[in-house]
């Protein structure tokens, strides 16, 4: 199965590489933005029929490697 | 005094430390990241670099090499580790100290010498020192220190802020903080203070004619306290 999962920064948190891509779309003509946090997007091929099973798998690796909770929040936006 | 600095794919400050830890008088031996179990030592190193070439988070794949968890377990112990920059980076994502450290706050990479002011004396790495102030070199894109609210709660309760970046006479300001980090934080301990991460490299400054002796300093009261 494939899971994909997104990492994003908490709120709390610094983005200065979002300020910056804000400011660009801004000076090319994208008024319109209030705010751009970057994060990161995974897709993980599991070797996994259980849609579920592989999600929770995923989950454990948001966990141990792919986020940092003191920054980071995960998320498991599509199994197929 | 027996040393080891641990070398990851990517590390490229391991010699440097492997020359100022045998300059000073420790018998060091470099240890690659896949062996399973650390020699007899007195001091662990993991030194500068780019680990992993920094993928997914600097430090991040580093603190899962085969090596870490024997680190681990002897920094659990009560065994000295020390992480500088790249190591610091390795530190934090084990958990060790506490905290992260983020893309420096103007996107550049900072390659200087800095001020920095000893916070605390009441440890292995820094008691009996003389001096207060240090001139150390900084070479580093993720520096800026951060950590939740709770946790910098806990760190000033228990102490643990090493190192702060300061100018020449020991004021913390904006001014003076090259990275943005949190409150000024250059170096932090673990809560026992046997295990120290920071961003300063004292490996750098361990001769006249390359940029400075304040490093010396810093090595020679190290091996002192060990002794």
């Amino acid at each position: 199965m494939k899971v994909s999962a997104v990492i994003t920064l908490k709120k709390d948190v610094l983005d200065p590489q979002g300020k910056v891509i804000h400011q660009t779309l801004d000076g090319m003509g994208f008024k319109d933005i209030s705010e751009v946090r970057q994060g990161k997007y995974f897709e993980i091929e599991v070797q996994e029929n259980d849609p579920q099973k592989a999600k929770e798998n995923v989950e454990e690796m948001c966990k141990k490697l792919l986020a940092n909770l003191v920054i980071e929040n995960y998320k498991i936006i599509e199994t197929k | 005094m027996k040393s080891s600095v641990i070398t990851f794919p990517g590390s490229n400050c391991d010699r440097d430390m492997d020359v100022a830890l045998n300059k000073f008088g420790f018998v060091n031996k470099m240890v690659w990241h896949d062996d399973n179990e650390l020699p007899k030592s007195d001091l662990v190193v993991l030194p500068g670099g780019f680990s992993y070439g920094d993928y997914l988070r600097c430090g991040s794949m580093a603190s899962k090499s085969r090596i870490m968890q024997s680190v681990i377990n002897f920094a659990k112990s009560g065994g000295l580790v020390m992480g500088i920059c790249n190591g610091f980076q390795i530190l934090v994502e084990t958990g060790l100290v506490p905290g992260v450290l983020l893309r420096n706050k103007y996107l550049e990479f900072i390659c200087k010498n800095v001020h920095v002011k000893v916070n605390d004396k009441e440890n292995p790495y820094f008691k009996n020192l003389d001096k207060n102030i240090f001139e150390f070199h900084i070479a580093h894109n993720e520096g800026n220190y951060f950590c939740t609210k709770d946790q910098l709660k806990e760190i000033n309760d228990n102490n643990q802020v090493a190192i702060y970046y300061c100018n020449e006479k020991g004021q913390l300001d904006d001014q003076h903080n090259p990275n943005g980090s949190l409150k000024n934080i250059a170096g932090i301990f673990n809560k026992e203070k046997n295990v120290l991460g920071m961003m300063p490299h004292p490996e750098r400054m361990i001769d006249q004619s390359l940029s400075g002796e304040d490093g010396s300093i810093f090595f020679d009261n190290l091996i002192n306290n060990l002794k």
